[in-house]
This record gives C-alpha cells, sequence and structure tokens, in this order.
C-alpha cells in the first residue's frame, strides 16, 4: 500500500500520566498505514490502548515518540478533515439537535442559507427529521448517536474517527446502526478507523481489522476482512463465521494475557 | 390560582392570628402593631413615596452588587478551574475568605467609601462573589473532555472551547450558587443600611423603629420579606428557563 497512504502512524508511543499513580506506557512502537476512503477497524482487549491510538490520531493527546502523518502532514492537534465520533456521543447538552450539528458547520463559516441546508440534509439522512428541536436529554441512545454522526458528517471531514461509537447501545440498535453506518460510508467513502471491542462489529464492518495486543498496546496482527456486505445474511455465511473465529482467537489470546496481569 | 390560594393559606391563617393576638391585649401594641394597622400603615408609606425611594435606592444598591458579583466571580471561577495558575494563586485566598462572616466588612466598606451607595455595592459585591465563583470553579471542573474535543475537532480555539464549553457545562452550578448569593444580598444590603446609610429599606427600618412608629416599621419589614420572595421566585423561573435543556 505504498504511495497512497492516507494515515501513516510511525512507531508511536504514548505514556499515560494519571493526575496520581505512576506513568502507564499505553502505546509500545505501533505503526499502521491507513489508505484513503479505507475502512479499518482496530480490536483488541480494554486497556490495551485503542482508544489512546484513536485520539494520537485526532489531535487531542501528544505522542511520546514517533510521528503521525495525515496527508503528508504531522498531527499537532485536533482539526476538521479529522472528525470523530465518541462511545458516549459527547452532545452539547444545551443545545438542540439542530443547533448541534449547526456547531461545526458555523465554525466554517459557512453562509448562514447552506449551514441550514447542510444541517437538515443530514439531520434527514440519520432519520431524524421532526427531532431538530429536542434537546440531548430527550433523545434515546440510539437518536443520540444518530445526532453525533449527523454532527460530524456534516463537516464533511475526510476522515471519520469512531471511538466504539456503538459500544453504548442495545443489541437491536447497535446492528440497525452498523448497517445505517455501512450505507453511508457506500454513498459517501470516507477514510475511518473504527475502534471496538466487538469481533464481529469490526469483521462485519472493516476491510482490514487491526488486532492490538494487551498493555503496552502493539498491533499484534492485521487481518483481512473484505466481504461482499451486500449478500444477505452474511452473519451467518461460512466464510465470515471462520474470520470472526481467526480474529477471535487473537484477541482471546491478548484478553488473558490482560487478565493475568494485575491492574495498576 | 384556586391552588395557589390553597398553597398560602398558612400564611392568610398566620395574618388573622397575628391580628388577633395583638387586639386581644396579650402583647401590646408597641411590640406587635395589629396587621391591619401594618397594613395601612404601608399603603400611607406608599402614598408619601418614602417606600418607593428608599426601595429603588435598596434595589440599586443590591443589583449592580450582585452584578458584579456574578460577573467577575464567575469569570474568576470558570479560569481558576481552567487555568492551574489562576487556581494556585487564587484558592487560598478564597478559601480564606470564604468562611469569613461578610457583615464584617461593613465598617471597612465604609471606611472606604462612605456612606453611600459606593460602600453597599462594595460589601455586597464582596460578599456574594465567593457563592458564585465557587459555584461556577466545580462546574467548570466538572466540564467533560469529550465535549471540549468534539468542538477542537470541529475546528473551535482552544481559546473558544472556555465560551462555547466550559462556561454552559458550569452554568447549573454556577446558577446555584448565584441563588445563594441573592438570598446573601439581602442580608448584607438591609444590614449594612440599618448600620450606616442615609436611605434604603433598612435605613428606613431603622429610621422608623427609633422614632416609635412600629406599625410603619413593620411595614417596612414585611416589604422587604416580599421582596425578597418574589426576586428568589423569579430567579426559579429565569434558571427553569435557561436550563430547560435538562432533563
Amino acid at each position: 500500500m505504498s504511495g497512497t497512504a492516507q494515515i501513516v502512524i510511525d512507531r508511536v508511543s504514548h505514556l499515560y500520566r494519571p493526575p496520581r499513580g505512576r506513568a502507564v506506557l499505553a502505546l509500545e512502537d505501533v505503526s499502521l498505514e491507513v489508505r484513503e476512503r479505507e475502512f479499518i477497524a482496530v480490536l483488541g482487549p480494554s486497556g490495551c490502548g485503542k482508544s489512546t491510538l484513536l485520539y494520537l490520531v485526532g489531535g487531542f493527546l501528544p505522542s511520546e515518540n514517533g510521528t503521525i502523518r495525515v496527508d503528508g502532514k504531522l498531527v499537532t492537534g485536533p482539526g476538521p478533515d479529522r472528525g470523530i465520533v465518541f462511545q458516549h456521543f459527547a452532545l452539547f447538552p444545551w443545545k438542540t439537535v439542530r443547533a448541534n450539528v449547526l456547531y461545526g458547520l458555523e465554525k466554517l463559516r459557512l453562509p448562514r442559507e447552506e449551514r441550514e441546508s447542510r444541517a437538515q440534509k443530514f439531520i434527514d439522512m440519520v432519520g431524524l427529521r421532526g427531532f431538530e428541536d429536542s434537546y440531548p436529554s430527550q433523545l434515546s441512545g440510539g437518536m443520540k448517536q444518530r445526532t453525533a454522526i449527523a454532527r460530524t458528517l456534516a463537516i464533511d471531514p475526510a476522515i471519520l474517527l469512531m471511538d466504539e461509537p456503538f459500544g453504548a447501545l442495545d443489541a437491536q440498535t447497535r446492528s440497525l446502526m452498523q448497517s445505517e453506518l455501512l450505507d453511508i460510508w457506500r454513498r459517501s467513502p470516507k477514510t475511518v478507523i473504527f475502534v471496538t471491542h466487538d469481533v464481529q462489529e469490526a469483521v462485519y464492518l472493516a476491510g482490514r481489522v487491526v488486532v492490538m495486543s494487551a498493555r503496552p498496546g502493539r498491533v499484534k496482527a492485521i487481518v483481512d476482512t473484505n466481504f461482499d456486505r451486500s449478500v444477505p445474511h452474511l452473519f451467518k455465511s461460512g466464510p465470515f463465521i471462520e474470520k470472526v473465529d481467526e480474529v477471535w482467537a487473537l484477541v482471546r489470546e491478548e484478553a488473558l494475557k490482560a487478565q493475568e496481569r494485575p491492574q495498576p | 390560582m384556586k391552588s395557589a390560594m390553597l398553597r398560602y393559606l398558612p400564611l392568610f391563617l398566620l395574618a388573622a392570628l397575628w391580628e388577633a393576638v395583638s387586639r386581644s391585649g396579650i402583647v401590646s401594641a408597641d411590640t406587635l402593631p395589629p396587621f391591619t394597622q401594618v397594613l395601612n400603615s404601608w399603603f400611607d408609606l406608599m402614598k408619601g413615596g418614602d417606600l418607593w425611594e428608599n426601595a429603588a435606592s435598596s434595589l440599586y444598591r443590591g443589583g449592580m452588587g450582585l452584578l458584579l458579583a456574578i460577573v467577575v466571580g464567575g469569570t474568576l471561577g470558570v479560569l481558576m478551574a481552567w487555568w492551574r495558575p489562576v487556581n494556585a494563586a487564587m484558592s487560598p485566598i478564597v478559601e480564606i475568605f470564604y468562611p469569613l462572616p461578610k457583615s464584617a466588612l461593613i465598617p471597612v466598606t465604609v471606611l472606604w467609601l462612605g456612606f453611600g451607595d459606593g460602600s453597599k455595592i462594595l460589601l455586597i459585591f464582596l460578599g456574594c462573589m465567593l457563592p458564585v465563583t465557587l459555584g461556577a470553579f466545580n462546574g467548570a471542573r466538572g466540564s467533560e473532555q469529550v465535549l471540549v474535543w468534539s468542538a477542537r475537532s470541529m475546528g473551535a480555539s482552544r481559546l473558544r472551547t472556555l465560551w462555547d464549553v466550559v462556561l454552559p457545562s458550569a452554568l447549573p452550578e454556577m446558577l446555584n450558587g448565584i441563588r445563594t448569593a441573592l438570598a446573601l444580598s439581602f442580608v448584607l444590603l438591609v444590614s449594612s443600611e440599618l448600620i450606616v446609610a442615609r436611605s434604603g429599606l433598612g435605613y428606613l427600618i431603622g429610621f422608623l423603629g427609633a422614632g416609635g412608629s412600629y406599625d410603619a416599621m413593620f411595614a417596612v419589614v414585611l416589604t422587604v420579606a416580599f421582596l425578597g420572595f418574589v426576586a428568589d421566585r423569579v430567579y426559579q423561573a429565569v434558571v427553569n428557563r435557561v436550563l430547560q435543556w435538562r432533563e
């Protein structure tokens, strides 16, 4: 994949320094290249630093060692080229659905009419027409996450960072949102880094799955997971199940290691 | 309307009891003038304009002091939460002054600014600032990291997140602090006016009391109580509106 990589993570380490207690090496020597418009999932046991990796790409945290480049430019801070969706939605609770979606568009200094029409377009796209004036506290978990997705997509970032975005949703909502996300991605392909601890979700959504080791997080394996996702009942097909098993075996090893180690 | 009447029924009963106790002669009319007589004096004071004038000057002092306390105290609290050096510099000062009974500052502010409006405004500002500061500080400190990150990833500068994210996150707790400050402002206002002033409701209470017009004095005391009640009610209504986004 030389030459076409959009995100280049080069031997990155990160030291997590809690307010109290000693520093913990969260990531060690992680290298990864992500192509433009590729959907990649990052999988690993909890505490392996997979979210940290995402925050580093997002520019929210500084890396201890190594570099991260996006389109050849060194990441030094957050920017609207990299949109992010968090597990717990991170909606502004004091803003309505519409105002949440408008927020990023205002920062882009778009003319008022364009802001309004673009916000409405993305609200419609995630199926929230009629809820524009609701506050997040009045919405269900799934609706909150739809709002968060609309808010991020509205500013049209080239890269979409997703931090266990469906982790807080119930099983039915989660599977609906997964296929909706694939739909959206097919219609307007973006580079996606999708962090999850759900093996099936990773295999279903991504073209490649990055399996991370237990702390300190390293890249343990990268598994190709290309399926024709328009096949009905893909979940039940043999090749899909085999792939899930293969990835699951890799993750399981690491999860066991993580359990044996005392938590700091 | 009917339920409101029912709700405040105990107040009417209290007024009736007051009237009865006073009329029966159990206590002397000087100690507790009959309620109806107090009401009469209240209308007289209104007609004479004394009550209006003094209420206006009290409300001006209270309003200005409180406004300053909210602006300065709120800003200070948010900055303390956001920027460590400000916290390091200010938190010992806040800790020392928080438990100080602010009425002890009455002579100090008079010494500095004299008998007029200035000393009352300064006193109320100093006395009401800390509850606002602490509310804003706690609220701002509790603002969620991911909300700041969200704003940053959508193009907000670091400074801008202070206004867009930290301040609204701090608002609920800060508004609680302001409610405390509001109640405190009445206490400080009336006590400072009682001690040294040439106008204001507190001054009027002291003046009428010293002159033996107890029924009029009671009328002013009731006015202060009523103003305090209305202020709190109005404030609560405003807060409910501002915080309507909460569950």
